[in-house]
């Protein structure tokens, strides 16, 4: 059986850029920040209120993982805005909103009320983009 | 209108968040974030416990105690991180350390510390095998018999 999801990976196109924007303009906590060695880095970085699950943001680099062509298309694709990853919670939408607009995080919907929930959309500095929804009132 | 005067309270309410987060270090006194949010001070605080589930003293000690643990993961000294963070005591910054992580600053700094160079040794501990494989960084399979 199943329990729990405990690492999962963004694909960024600069990974200090990635630390820049999710550390110190979202607030997540980092997890294990490693040099591999000829230029590379595992980095994971975790919501403030969930340390056990790893983000890992992962360079898009050619290499094991992509060819060089894959990794040109690939980076493309991430900078055009495809991907879209999830859905971020948190306590008060319109302030959340607030504070990182003031921290020049780029929004593609202003907070919503939709039929499912209150969120907006957000991008990170590569380009992909995230829901950001409030917490329901139990 | 009433959106509009809401968008404007929490406007308000999150500089004074951010004024927070950018000047924890210096000795804030929180009547003066009240009065350049505009605000009573009763009413302030009352806005803000609604917004971030902590008064604006609480979230000061809360930021101050991370600040301190990412000082104290470089191998800054106790004292040193005491008055970096803004306490003015170290006996008073290290029981409420105590009491908000569960170590003192010195026992969290050595376990940080221990952490740090564990990691810089023995990196592939830390990465689940098949983001390890991908990237090249392994020839080992998770599943194989040790």
């Amino acid at each position: 059986m199943i329990t729990k999801l405990n690492h999962v990976s963004i694909f960024v196109l600069n990974q200090d850029s990635a630390y820049e924007f999710y550390v110190n303009k979202l607030g997540f906590k980092v997890h294990t920040d490693a040099p591999m060695g000829k230029g590379m880095r595992w980095l994971t970085v975790c919501p403030p209120e969930q340390p056990d699950l790893e983000i890992s943001l992962m360079s898009i680099d050619a290499g094991m993982m992509f060819t060089k062509e894959s990794a040109e298309q690939m980076r493309e694709l991430v900078s055009k805005g495809t991907f879209g990853f999830g859905v971020f919670e948190c306590n008060d939408l319109l302030a959340t909103y607030e504070e990182l607009k003031a921290k020049g995080v780029e929004f593609k919907k202003p907070p919503t009320k939709e039929f499912y929930g209150f969120e907006a959309l957000m991008k990170d500095d590569s380009g992909n983009w995230f829901s950001l929804g409030q917490k329901k009132q139990s | 209108m009433e959106q509009y005067l809401k968008i404007y309270l929490y406007r308000r309410i999150v500089q004074a968040k951010l004024f927070i987060d950018e000047h924890f270090s210096d000795n804030i006194d929180l009547d003066n974030i009240a009065d350049e949010a505009f605000f009573s001070k009763f009413h302030f605080i009352r806005l803000f416990k609604t917004i971030y589930n902590k008064t604006p003293h609480q979230y000061l000690t809360v930021v101050r105690i991370e600040n301190a643990k990412l000082l104290l993961k470089n191998a800054v000294s106790v004292s040193e991180v005491c008055y970096s963070v803004g306490f003015v005591s170290i006996s008073s910054f290290t029981g409420l350390f105590k009491r908000t992580v569960g170590l003192t600053p010195s026992a969290y700094q050595q376990q940080q510390v221990t952490l740090k160079a564990d990691i810089a040794k023995t990196p592939l501990k830390y990465i689940p095998n098949c983001f390890a494989e991908n990237k090249g960084w392994t020839n080992n399979s998770n599943f194989e018999e040790v």
